[in-house]
C-alpha cells in the first residue's frame, strides 16, 4: 500500500527524488505547509533576506554546479519579488525551478490576502508554468518541471501551489518517465546530417571564417568540443558576454568579447568575415549593432537548440537545430571526413594565412587599453580588475550590470568555462551579490569574487547578511565611482554632459561600516599601492564575506564602444587611442573620416567607416 | 498596388486541453507583436485536445516565426498551415438587419439567394445566420448593408485540410 503524504511532504520528497540539495527561499503564509517537512529533509535551505535574492542565488548555483537552481517563496509579494530573477533566467536560458505558495483554491480570484495572479504573471517569462490543483499531481509536476528546465533550451519553470493543496493528502507515487505526458515537447538534439555537411562545405570555401560562440556552448557543456573544433579547423573564436571562458582567453584562437564594448579584433573580425559559424549565439543587438550593417559579407551557419532563434534576427544560410555539444561533435567528424577527401584529391588546404595575420595585426595594434591615472590617488577600474585577476586567476567571477560588468568581462583573463557569471539579456542591476552567494553555496571550495558597482551593490546588499549568517564567504569588490556609471557615460557622450539623476555619492553609505554591520569584513582602497595590499588581505580571509570599497576614477568610461543602433564599423576606441571623448568632437572626427581607429593595421582592408559620415545616436536604445 | 493588401493565411493549432492554454497562445501573440485577424477555439473529438484556428496577415507578420514560437509552448502539439487551395475553411455569421414590413421581403430574398437561415424575426429587424467560406459571408454583409446592419457576430474562421482524392498507392 502506498504511503499517505500531505502535498507539502510530497513536494519535498519530489525535490529529493530529482536530486535537489540546496534551495533558496523565504517563508510566508501560503507556503507555510511546505516549510514544515523541509525541517526533516536532507535539503539545505538558505534563508534569504529578499525573494529577489533567492532567484539570483538559484541562478548562481546553476552556473557553479551545472544543476538547476531552486527557489521557494510565498504567494503574492513573495512571488512578485522573484519575477525579476525569473525573467533574468528566461533571457539567459538558465535552468531554474521556482515554487511559490498560493492562496487556497477556494480563495483564488477573490483578491484574498497576499493573492496575486502569479500563474498569469509568470506565463510570458517562463519556459513553462503550473498551478497545482490536486495534490496527487505534485510528483508529476515536479518531475516535469525539472525535465523542462534542464532539457532543450533550458529556462525557468514556475510552480504555483495553493496552500490547501499543500495541506491535503495524497497517495505517494513517482512517475517513471517525466516526459510521459509531454506530447508537445520533443527538442531536437542532433543536427541534420545534410546541414552539417553543408556547413563544412561552406567552411572549406571560406577565406575569412569566424566562430561566434554564445551562451549555448556553456548550456550544452560543449566547451571541450568547441575547442577541438576550433583547433582542428584553425578558425578564430569570439566569445560573447554569455560565453566568456568557453574558450580560455589565453588560447591563441580566442579573440575575446565582440559587441558594443568588445575589443577591436573581435568586433572587426566578425564585420569582415565571409562565414560566421554561430554556435549557441542569438545575434543579440548588443553583439550586432545595427543589424543591417552586421558582418555584411558573411554567410551564416547557425546552430541552436531553439529553432525559433534561427533566422529570427539574421538569415541563416545553413540553419542547424540541435544541441551544441552533439552538433559540434558532428561538425568535427564531418570536417575530418572532408579533410581526408581533400588529401586524397591532393588539393591544398584553404589558404587563410592572410586572414589570420590580419586578425593578429588587429589584436596587436588595438588591444583593450586605458589611460593610466595621473598619480597614485587615481585608481582605474580596469587596473583593479587586472590585480584581482592576478591574485585569484581561477576564481569564479560574478558581475552586476553596468560599467563594472564590462570592465570585468574585458579585463579578467578567463581560463575556464563557468568562471564568469552575469546577467546578460535582462541586464539586472543587483545581480552580483546574490548570484555570488548562490555560486559559492554550490561550489564552496572555489574563491568567488563579485565585481559590483556602487549602484548595483545598494540594490541587493542585504544578501550579505544571508552570506554571513549562512557562512558563505564570498568576496565583493565594489568599483565605487559614486555614479550610476553607465547611465552617466551615456549622458556624458550623448546628452551633452547634462547629468540627470545619476550621482549617488561615494561616501553614503559608509561601505566599510555597512559591511561590518552585516557580519562581513570591510576594507576601503583609495590609492593605487593599496590595491594589491588590500586584495591580499581579502584573499587571506576564508571564513567571512569580505567587501572592498574601491574608490575609482569617477569619470572613467568603457571603451571601445559602438553607440547603440549604429554600425559596428564605427567602433570608438576611446582616449587611450588618442580619441577625444567629447561627443561634438567625436562627430567632427567622424565627419573628417578619422574616427576609429586612428592608426591602421591592415594593408588591404577598407578603413572603418561611419555610415552617412556621422554617428547616429540612438538615445532610446540604452 | 496590391503589395500591402492583406494576404491571409490560416494556422490550425492542435493544443492540449489544459487550463491557461488560450492565455498562453494569446499572450505569446500579443507580446511578440504579431497581428492576428481572428482566433477561434473549440474542442476536438478527443477531450484531451482543443483546436485553435488563427488567421494571420502574411504581409504584416512573419508566419514562420509565429509557428516556431508557438511550437515552443509546451501545450502546443501540432501546427498545420492551411493552404487555401487544399483546405476547407468556414465561418459562421449572425447578422441583424434593420427592416420594415415593406423591406423585410427584400432581406428575406437575399437570405434565400445565399441560403442563409432566418434565425430571428422582429418587428423592425431580421436576424440571419450563414455559414460558409468567409468571402461569402462578406458578400452577404455587403448586400444587406443598404438596409442597415444593427449587429454582427462572427466566429472567426475554422478549417481542415482536404482529404486526399485518391488513396495513396
Amino acid at each position: 500500500m502506498s504511503q499517505r503524504l500531505t502535498g507539502a511532504e510530497a513536494l519535498v520528497r519530489s525535490l529529493e527524488q530529482v536530486g535537489v540539495e540546496v534551495v533558496f527561499g523565504l517563508p510566508g503564509g501560503a507556503i507555510l505547509p511546505v516549510y514544515d517537512p523541509l525541517i526533516d529533509s536532507s535539503i539545505r535551505h538558505i534563508l534569504v533576506r529578499h525573494e529577489q535574492g533567492a532567484g539570483h542565488m538559484a541562478q548562481g548555483y546553476y552556473w557553479s554546479t551545472g544543476k538547476p537552481g531552486v527557489a521557494v517563496v510565498t504567494s503574492g509579494p513573495g512571488a512578485t519579488n522573484i519575477l525579476t530573477p525569473i525573467t533574468d533566467a528566461f533571457m539567459d536560458s538558465v535552468p531554474m525551478v521556482v515554487i511559490a505558495g498560493q492562496v487556497s483554491r477556494a480563495a483564488i480570484g477573490s483578491d484574498a490576502f497576499q493573492e496575486a495572479p502569479t500563474f498569469n504573471m509568470t506565463m510570458p517569462v517562463t519556459k513553462h508554468n503550473y498551478v497545482v490543483m490536486d495534490p496527487a499531481e505534485i510528483p508529476q509536476v515536479v518531475a516535469e518541471a525539472f525535465h523542462l528546465a534542464t532539457t532543450g533550451r533550458p529556462g525557468p519553470v514556475f510552480i504555483d501551489l495553493p496552500k490547501d493543496v499543500a495541506a491535503s493528502e495524497m497517495d505517494w507515487w513517482w512517475p517513471e518517465d517525466p516526459a510521459a505526458n509531454l506530447a508537445g515537447y520533443r527538442p531536437t538534439t542532433s543536427g541534420h546530417p545534410k546541414q552539417v555537411k553543408e556547413a563544412i562545405r561552406l567552411l572549406a570555401e571560406s577565406a575569412r571564417p569566424v566562430i561566434y560562440a554564445g551562451g549555448g556552448i556553456l548550456k550544452a557543456r560543449a566547451a571541450a568540443e568547441l575547442r577541438e573544433f576550433a583547433e582542428k579547423t584553425r578558425v578564430p573564436v569570439v566569445t560573447t558576454l554569455m560565453a566568456r571562458g568557453a574558450l580560455p582567453d589565453d588560447h591563441e584562437l580566442c579573440l575575446g568579447m565582440p559587441g558594443m564594448h568588445g575589443n577591436y579584433a573581435a568586433v572587426t573580425s566578425l564585420q569582415r568575415s565571409d562565414l560566421l559559424l554561430a554556435l549557441g549565439s542569438r545575434f543579440d543587438d548588443r553583439v550586432t549593432g545595427r543589424v543591417a550593417d552586421f558582418a555584411p559579407d558573411a554567410k551564416v551557419v547557425h546552430v541552436d537548440i531553439d529553432p525559433a532563434e534561427l533566422s529570427k534576427v539574421r538569415h541563416a544560410d545553413v540553419p542547424i537545430v540541435g544541441d551544441c555539444r552533439i552538433v559540434i561533435d558532428s561538425l568535427v567528424k564531418e570536417f575530418d571526413k572532408s579533410e581526408r577527401r581533400r588529401e586524397e584529391r591532393g588539393d591544398p588546404p584553404p589558404d587563410r594565412d592572410a586572414w589570420l595575420v590580419q586578425i593578429e595585426v588587429w589584436r596587436d595594434k588595438f588591444p583593450y587599453r586605458y589611460v593610466e591615472g595621473s598619480d597614485d590617488k587615481v585608481v582605474k577600474p580596469q587596473y583593479v580588475i587586472e590585480r584581482l585577476c592576478a591574485a585569484a586567476p581561477d576564481a569564479t567571477v560574478v558581475g552586476g550590470v553596468g560599467q563594472h560588468q564590462m570592465f570585468a568581462s574585458q579585463w579578467w583573463r578567463f581560463s575556464r568555462p563557468y568562471q564568469w557569471i552575469n546577467s546578460g539579456g535582462l541586464g539586472t542591476m543587483g545581480f552580483a551579490i546574490p548570484a555570488a552567494v548562490g555560486a559559492k553555496a554550490g561550489d564552496p571550495d572555489r574563491v568567488v569574487w563579485a565585481i559590483d558597482g556602487d549602484g548595483c551593490f545598494q540594490m541587493t546588499l542585504q544578501e550579505l547578511i544571508t552570506a554571513s549568517v549562512e557562512r558563505i564567504p564570498v568576496k565583493i569588490a565594489i568599483l565605487n565611482n559614486g555614479y550610476l556609471g553607465m547611465v552617466r557615460q551615456w549622458q556624458e557622450l550623448f546628452y551633452e554632459e547634462r547629468y540627470s539623476e545619476v550621482h549617488l555619492g561615494t561616501d553614503i553609505p559608509d561601505y566599510v561600516k555597512l559591511a561590518e554591520a552585516m557580519g562581513c569584513v570591510g576594507f576601503r582602497v583609495d590609492t593605487v599601492p593599496d590595491v594589491d595590499a588590500v586584495i591580499a588581505k581579502a584573499m587571506e580571509i576564508d571564513d567571512q564575506p569580505v567587501v572592498i570599497d574601491f574608490r575609482i576614477d569617477p569619470m572613467e568610461k568603457v571603451y571601445p564602444m559602438v553607440p547603440a543602433g549604429t554600425s559596428n564599423d564605427g567602433l570608438l576606441l576611446g582616449p587611450a587611442y588618442g580619441q577625444v571623448e567629447d561627443e561634438r568632437e567625436l562627430t567632427a572626427l567622424a565627419d573628417s573620416d578619422g574616427a576609429a581607429p586612428m592608426t591602421h593595421g591592415g594593408e588591404d582592408e577598407p578603413p572603418p567607416e561611419h555610415p552617412e559620415g556621422h554617428i547616429e545616436l540612438d538615445k532610446g536604445g540604452f | 498596388m496590391s503589395a500591402m493588401e492583406p494576404h491571409l493565411t490560416t494556422l490550425s493549432v492542435l493544443v492540449e486541453n489544459q487550463p491557461g492554454v488560450l492565455a498562453r497562445v494569446a499572450g505569446l501573440i500579443a507580446r511578440r507583436g504579431y497581428n492576428i485577424e481572428s482566433l477561434a477555439v473549440g474542442p476536438t473529438d478527443d477531450p484531451g485536445f482543443s483546436r485553435m484556428t488563427l488567421v494571420v496577415d502574411q504581409t504584416q507578420t512573419h508566419v514562420e516565426q509565429i509557428v516556431k514560437q508557438l511550437y515552443k509552448l509546451i501545450n502546443v502539439i501540432k501546427i498545420i498551415e492551411l493552404d487555401p487551395t487544399d483546405s476547407i475553411e468556414r465561418e459562421l455569421l449572425l447578422v441583424r438587419v434593420a427592416c420594415t414590413a415593406e423591406t423585410r421581403f427584400q432581406v428575406l430574398e437575399l437570405a434565400e439567394i445565399f441560403e442563409a437561415k432566418v434565425a430571428d424575426v422582429g418587428a423592425e429587424s431580421v436576424a440571419l445566420e450563414l455559414s460558409g467560406p468567409p468571402s461569402r459571408l462578406n458578400d452577404l454583409l455587403e448586400l444587406v448593408e443598404q438596409h442597415g446592419i444593427k449587429e454582427v457576430a462572427r466566429t472567426g474562421r475554422i478549417g481542415l485540410e482536404r482529404a486526399r482524392k485518391r488513396a495513396a498507392i
